[in-house]
């Protein structure tokens, strides 16, 4: 009747206590399938999910003390926003007082005290979005699950709330799960990030880390904004100097990344080179690591500017200073990072 | 509304929309007229030159006092608004649970069965008395009120379980998912969150039961025949057509009275009902 379909594979990740854990990833690839396995609410085939020291895997969603955000707020349409938030506590039969001191503490923390007696539907995107969140806060559980709860915002409210998670996370000091699709806030929220594709975790790691070190070509396309520009190259070892050629243009690779590179001599590679590592070269750049390019589109963003450029057969993005007066059509002559640069596999696409 | 001259919105919209509010309350109006309007002028010929088939200047309140007085009326009223309530009551559990269970639990064969449910609603009633009948005797429960209570429900439930089922899987799932989180159990999810946010469509089938019930002619025809056991539909066309005379008074004043309790639910639950149509959940 019903086909096992596997949309999480062998995840194994521990969370550490009081730790915001960001579950990051492009749609479909299992994170919200994941975090409903910890909630309860999809059956696992095989492992184990343990909640402090309980293995809840047979444990219904109410006995797993967590409490979940979902991207929809699900908020009850028919009761007042008070209610809404007692829901939790009632069913598990608090004191009226308690109730009502827990309700009236975490209003105040989001700052939604005026609204406690209105129904849903009388409060805006934002109010919404903080009714769901004190809905979660009163129950005091364990862990927090929050599935895409930003994605129905606009995008300064976005921004806003974002900070307000952070803030409140800090205030709890709750463990949390969160689960997006922007890699934004997966990196401004995330004490650590769990990077998903096809069911299958890529790199766990602290934002930074993943931004940095990416595992494989994968995360080091989807952390990062402009994406990372990927180029295929072709290794060269000119007498002990690594040089990596295509048709567009030919660099050195610097001496410390040498080595890794060795048992590709002869081979291609994919070399991936960050937006902002790139720059308009001055006279005092090392020629080796100079390239030129044509200018195909300016954006200019104010705080920078983004190129998009023609170099040889394949497009670019530079992320250059807004100083730069670049046009249509200008050629340029553009500098790299040698330390920034990435390499992987052509077949397996990890990191070099 | 619609933009345009004024013409354009009297021929696309208020003429279309006159003759269609006509057609459908001028049967209303001629059983009005006809239920106040004295025998002497329901009988005259159409070529009288004092014919008025249109209104009447000598209304009476007769064939009212005569259908009350004289006939078993006010019986058949009491026992169709008895089988009614009853089978509604039945019909709405059953499809409630039913409608629930097919849009949310998952189990083997859910699809089908729901296909299935649908499909013993289309089977007519006109074939299915058959059977039907021979089941009633064998229990004793013919000319009871049991017989349509309980017959009622074969095809109030499939149609309460479809319109609720569809109902249901327009409530998010989030709602109930979040409310067993929130620590309530599969039942208190439903019955707390699911069944308040499903007010309108549950209405909605309700109403549509009751007025099934109520206007159902050929089980009741079939099923009873003492006249006291009877229901309006069947005791008013039974009792007053003899042989090929046709009591148009009382006949007219039985429709009037007996569409008013049905009139009455409808108006008063309009807001809801319409809803329930459309099927919206404001979350």
């Amino acid at each position: 009747m019903y086909d096992e379909v596997h949309a999480v594979k062998d995840v194994n990740l521990e969370i550490r206590d009081k730790e915001f854990l960001v579950l990051v990833g492009p749609s479909g690839c299992g994170k919200t399938t994941t975090l409903r396995m910890v909630a309860g609410l999809e059956s696992i085939t095989s492992g184990e999910v343990v909640i402090g020291n309980r293995v809840v895997n047979e444990l219904p969603p109410m006995d797993r003390d967590i409490a979940m955000v979902f991207q929809n707020y699900a908020l009850y349409p028919h009761m007042s926003v008070y209610d809404n938030m007692a829901f939790g506590l009632k069913m598990r039969k608090f004191d009226r007082a308690e109730i009502g001191k827990r309700v009236r503490e975490a209003a105040e923390i989001l700052g939604i005290e005026g609204y406690l007696k209105r129904k849903p539907r009388q409060l805006s995107g934002g109010q919404r979005q903080r009714v769901a969140l004190g809905r979660a806060i009163v129950r005091h559980p364990q862990v927090f699950l929050f599935d895409e709860p930003l994605s129905n915002l606009d995008a300064k409210l976005r921004v806003q709330m974002r900070v307000e998670l952070k803030k409140i996370h800090n205030r709890l000091s709750t463990t949390a799960i969160y689960v997006t699709h922007d890699q934004v806030e997966a990196m401004t929220l995330g004490d650590r990030v769990v990077v998903m594709k096809d069911g299958v975790v890529q790199q766990v790691g602290e934002p930074l880390e993943l931004y940095n070190a990416p595992v494989n070509r994968f995360v080091a396309g989807f952390i990062g904004s402009p994406a990372m520009n990927f180029a295929t190259v072709r290794v060269t070892d000119a007498n002990g100097v690594m040089r990596a050629d295509n048709a567009g243009f030919g660099i050195e690779v610097a001496p410390e990344l040498a080595p890794r590179l060795l048992p590709y001599a002869g081979r291609d590679i994919t070399m991936g080179i960050r937006p902002e590592d790139l720059r308009v070269a001055n006279g005092s750049d090392p020629a080796g690591l100079c390239f030129d390019a044509v200018v195909e589109v300016v954006e200019r963003l104010g705080s920078e500017t983004l190129l998009d450029l023609q170099v040889g057969a394949q497009t670019m993005v530079a992320a250059v200073e807004p100083a730069v007066r670049a046009q249509h059509g200008d050629k340029l002559r553009l500098a790299l990072r040698a330390d920034r640069l990435h390499f992987f596999d052509m077949t397996s696409e990890a990191a070099v | 509304m619609i933009e345009g001259a004024k013409w354009r919105r009297w021929v696309f919209f208020y003429i279309p929309l006159g003759v269609f509010v006509f057609v459908l309350l001028f049967p209303f109006y001629w059983m009005m007229v006809t239920t106040v309007r004295p025998d002497n002028e329901l009988y005259r010929p159409w070529m009288a030159p004092n014919y008025t088939p249109f209104w009447t200047m000598h209304p009476t309140l007769d064939h009212i006092k005569y259908l009350l007085g004289e006939t078993l009326f006010s019986t058949w009223m009491l026992n169709t608004l008895i089988i009614s309530t009853v089978a509604t009551a039945i019909s709405l559990f059953c499809g409630l649970l039913a409608g629930y269970a097919l849009s949310r639990l998952k189990f083997p064969f859910a699809g089908s069965l729901g296909t299935g449910i649908f499909i013993t609603y289309l089977v007519p009633q006109t074939l299915l008395f058959i059977p039907l009948a021979d089941i009633i005797r064998n229990f004793h429960l013919g000319d009871t009120p049991w017989a349509l209570i309980l017959t009622y429900p074969t095809f109030l439930i499939p149609f309460c379980t479809w319109l609720l089922m569809g109902y249901f899987k327009a409530i998010p799932k989030e709602l109930e998912e979040c409310a067993r989180i929130d620590g309530a159990t599969r039942w208190k999810a439903m019955v707390y969150i699911i069944f308040p946010v499903a007010v309108p469509g549950i209405l909605s089938a309700g109403i549509f039961a009751f007025t099934l019930s109520w206007n159902e002619f050929i089980y009741a025809l079939v099923f009873l025949s003492s006249p006291a056991e009877k229901t309006v539909p069947v005791g008013v066309t039974s009792e007053l057509i003899r042989g090929d005379v046709f009591f148009w008074g009382p006949l007219m004043a039985g429709a009037l009275l007996g569409s008013i309790p049905v009139a009455l639910i409808y108006s008063f639950f309009v807001e809801h009902y319409v809803a329930g149509l459309t099927g919206s959940v404001k979350g």
